[in-house]
């Protein structure tokens, strides 16, 4: 059977099926429309005003890698200005390889880069000093809820290093989905009432931040760089399997081959929904310590910190948040002493661009993000 | 799992604390008396008699708090033969009988849907079913209702109309009503309000079904028709979504035509917390207080109540077994289908599957579903609610002016210029986007594609997503068709004469923005012929 023409220039030989709508397309159509869509989503949604100066996360990985991609070619259009931050978590053998692909890919395409770390910005801890600190007892760590929140603060602060306006990340729609599932399942109703789909706005002195591949699905994002031929860093965070991400993804891949449109189906849900406005969380303040949005007294980075530091990592993930003082924070070396308490939380999701740092620790249906139980009672 | 409170509870790395098992030495933890039977959560083991009275007062107590069922008012019971709907059904009966504490003071009747057509089962097995049915439902003595989903050809279309609503009783009617209810018993003295007597009296007028009547099998073109429906759908999913949608309806229809205020429906806590899971994965997130709350009062004048959504599976099979309650199996639509032929087979099997890996996730989802609320989406919070779905009876939750979500992604201006070319392109309808629907709607209302679209845009996202798993919309029941044209004409109809209408919005719009030239003139053109006329406004 004769291979089918593109149906939008009629002209070359169709090279692949949209999984979305199952339409022969030639690749330069293909990414056209792509990049339309893109372009769509920031127009229509006055993501990005024109004059911005973004700054883009860049993992090294496919979603960083087309987005930035498809921003520096909409950049004329749109009026922005773009820089790279790079984020080193300090994960030996992953983080490394991703990102000199960061490097090669800002060295190709003229972009200023800008790489933070962990072990600058936090006092020396890096991941894998966080995984050794956690890991004790032979349970399953809870380093994702760390790299989250860290991860969150560093690309602020790598932000306002070059002086930015805008924060982009790469978060797809398979993203955008499965943190939906994944928050029905946990319980978190302050980050559902959160609603995260279209960004958060910035409240107080955070920065704006935004997805502009929000509704793209991830074959196509795949498919974008293979056609445009971008290389990029593929492979799996050494600590990712234990995140409770997992089942959420693995549902949602069933899911889309029971029904392809499933997954834009559960960012409409998620646009959607009501929640009571007594689930919400309290308007944010600020950080004693560092200035950055707080819901309490210290941010969640600063709190989680403290608790590196002072040999309890569990400290800040838990009830033991309410008596959390603002106490001085001790010269910051890592400590091998496991932890005091009991009863890790591995949820935490990879990556979440749309936490807000230091969500309602105290009421019983906050995320597991931040409670585990110091004191063992079941 | 992460869940607030919740350990991850790994495999084998979590040390349970120690489950008292029921031996000689355990006595029940409530009364600490008698040997436990039962073990609900971990280490909370019950006996017989605490175990039924927990059990009773969890379903009493879901009613007392809602307050939502008025003493002596009928209530419509929609048994499906399935376990959790015989508890509930069971519940009333012992609810109601003589000699139980604090009796219930509703007036039940019990309805069951046959679906064997679209399940596909013979007529030999669905009368074999019936039969057993039958038996059981003579023995409750409750006025019974069997009526075959076919019958719904024969429903009107006003079965899509919301009917206008009872104002809602507040706290002080339902004590009043509470009151004067008690003062009634006590003047006429009779113990026998209750239905045992009624049970006796009623069945004969119930016997005598809808027109088909149960003696005869139900019509064969009806049969040929549901059949034809749902063999024409190509998922699963879609399937069990219309299989869903028309049984709501008919019971709907019976209620209203019985004169039941209430329906009551026995999912339980584990039933509702994958449907929740599954409306949020077909796009229905917009909808999921009215699809799991207590209370959904879509349908006006009829109320659906979901009492048993306190219980979880466990715990209404334990009672189902310990008791003795009455149930029959029926096959359903997807019964010893594979675990990925439908996005509810797969919700299922994955929440049953996490439950064993963290014992709360039904709970969590539970919880997280109270709270949700029925808010009018924020866009649209003006005074009377938008359109409702054709099918689910839910406003509307697209918004074509909205291009900043999901839906505007799917459905934006350069993804339809380039379908023209495919005709047959499985791509999600355009005719929200712009104002061509509504000539297309006019003008070629015999026209196939502008009929499928017009029925289109009168559904949600939800439905629609289901809707387009049909080939064509014409297998569908006529009530349907029927009531998406009066619709689509009377949307027409309306459009045409908009300009000449006087509305209150005229009024403050010529006060406050003169400015606007274009948009105030018809107004202002009718207002100064009022005036001429000596017609002040």
């Amino acid at each position: 059977m004769p291979a089918p023409t593109c149906s939008s220039c009629h002209a070359a030989r169709a090279a692949l099926r949209r999984p979305r709508s199952g339409q022969a397309l030639c690749g330069s159509c293909f990414c056209a429309t792509f990049e339309a869509e893109v372009l769509h989503t920031v127009l229509a949604g006055h993501l990005l005003p024109p004059g911005a100066v973004v700054a883009v996360g860049a993992s090294g990985g496919k979603d960083s890698t087309v987005l930035a991609h498809v921003l520096r070619e909409l950049a004329p259009r749109l009026g922005i200005t773009l820089h790279l931050v790079a984020v080193d978590e300090g994960i030996g053998g992953y983080r490394d390889a991703a990102l000199e692909a960061v490097s090669s890919q800002a060295a190709r395409w003229e972009l200023p880069l800008t790489i933070v770390a962990y072990a600058d910005l936090f006092g020396g801890w890096t991941m894998d000093a966080v995984a050794r600190s956690t890991a004790g007892s032979g349970r399953s760590r809870s380093c994702c809820t760390f790299c989250g929140v860290l991860r969150r603060r560093a690309l602020e602060e790598g932000a306002r290093l070059v002086g930015a306006s805008h924060i982009v990340t790469g978060h797809n729609a398979d993203d955008m989905a499965e943190t939906v599932l994944m928050n029905f399942l946990r319980g978190d109703a302050g980050r559902l009432a959160r609603g995260g789909v279209l960004g958060s706005a910035g409240e107080g002195c955070a920065l704006p931040r935004c997805r502009p591949l929000q509704f793209a699905s991830q074959k196509e994002v795949v498919l974008y760089a293979h056609f445009r031929r971008l290389r990029y860093f593929s492979e799996e965070c050494v600590y990712a399997p234990e995140a409770f991400r997992g089942h959420a993804r693995d549902l949602l891949k069933r899911l889309e081959a029971a029904r392809p449109s499933a997954v834009l189906d559960l960012v409409h849900s998620a646009e959607r929904l009501a929640l009571a406005p007594a689930a919400r969380p309290p308007p944010p303040g600020t950080c004693s310590r560092c200035g950055a949005l707080a819901s309490h007294t210290l941010c969640q980075a600063c709190a989680l910190l403290d608790g590196l530091n002072r040999g309890l990592p569990r400290l800040a993930i838990g009830k033991g948040r309410r008596v959390l003082e603002d106490k001085p924070p001790l010269s910051g070396n890592p400590s091998s002493d496991p932890a005091a308490s009991q009863g890790p939380c591995t949820c935490e999701q990879s990556r979440d661009g749309a936490t807000l740092c230091g969500d309602g620790g105290d009421r019983a249906e906050a995320t597991c993000v931040l409670q585990s139980d110091l004191s063992p009672t079941e | 799992m992460c869940q607030a409170g919740e350990d991850y509870a790994g495999p084998a790395q979590r040390e349970p604390p120690p489950v008292p098992r029921p031996g000689r030495e355990q006595k029940c933890v409530k009364c600490a008396e008698g040997l436990p039977v039962v073990v609900i959560r971990a280490g909370d083991a019950f006996c017989r008699d605490c175990f039924k009275a927990f059990y009773v007062h969890k379903f009493r107590a879901m009613l007392g708090k809602n307050r939502l069922i008025f003493p002596g008012e009928k209530v419509l019971l929609a048994w499906s033969g399935g376990p959790s709907s015989s508890s509930m059904v069971w519940q009333v009966l012992e609810g109601l009988s003589q000699g139980s504490a604090k009796r219930l003071r509703f007036v039940p009747g019990v309805i069951y849907v046959d679906e064997g057509a679209a399940c596909g089962q013979s007529l030999k097995d669905r009368e074999k079913t019936l039969a057993e049915v039958k038996l059981i439902l003579q023995n409750t003595g409750f006025p019974w209702h069997v009526v075959a989903l076919e019958e719904v050809f024969s429903l009107p279309p006003s079965v899509l109309c919301c009917a206008s609503q009872e104002p809602a009783g507040t706290e002080e009617a339902y004590k009043m009503a509470v009151d004067s209810f008690l003062q009634q018993q006590h003047v006429l003295g009779v113990e026998g309000y209750a239905s045992p007597a009624q049970g006796e009296d009623q069945p004969h007028p119930s016997h005598s079904q809808e027109p088909l009547g149960m003696a005869g099998s139900p019509i064969a073109a009806q049969t040929e028709a549901l059949s034809r429906l749902f063999s024409s759908i190509r998922t699963l999913t879609a399937k069990e979504e219309l299989l869903q949608t028309l049984r709501t309806h008919l019971i709907v229809h019976v209620a209203r035509t019985h004169g039941y205020g209430k329906v009551m429906t026995g999912e339980s806590c584990t039933r509702l917390a994958i449907k929740l899971m599954t409306n949020l994965a077909l796009g229905r997130g917009a909808f999921l207080a009215w699809d799991t709350g207590f209370s959904d009062e879509r349908h006006g004048d009829v109320v659906l109540v979901r009492p048993m959504r306190d219980y979880t599976l466990k715990e209404v099979a334990f009672y189902n077994h310990l008791f003795g309650v009455p149930s029959v199996f029926t096959p359903a639509i997807d019964t010893k289908a594979p675990e990925k032929a439908s996005i509810h087979r797969l919700m299922e099997a994955f929440i049953l599957r996490l439950q064993t890996l963290f014992p709360s996730t039904v709970s969590t989802v539970y919880r997280t579903s109270e709270k949700l609320v029925k808010a009018p989406r924020d866009s649209c919070a003006t005074g009377p609610s938008g359109p409702n779905c054709l099918l689910c009876m839910c406003t509307l939750d697209i918004d074509t002016a909205d291009s900043a979500t999901a839906f505007g992604a799917q459905s934006s201006s350069h993804l339809s210029q380039m379908l023209p070319a495919e005709a047959g392109m499985p791509t999600p309808p355009n005719c929200g986007a712009g104002e061509g629907q509504a000539q297309s709607c006019h003008r070629g209302v015999g026209r196939r594609e502008d009929v499928q679209a017009c029925i289109m845009e009168q559904l949600c996202y939800g439905c629609r997503v289901n809707m387009k798993d049909l080939p064509s919309l014409d297998p569908l029941p006529p009530y349907v068709l029927a009531e998406a044209q009066l619709r689509s004409q009377r949307a027409w109809v309306s459009r045409e004469i908009q300009e000449y209408l006087i509305t209150d919005d005229d009024e403050e719009e010529e006060e406050e923005s003169r400015a606007e030239p274009g948009h105030t003139q018809p107004c202002k053109a009718i207002k100064q012929e009022g005036e001429n006329t000596g017609i002040g406004l």
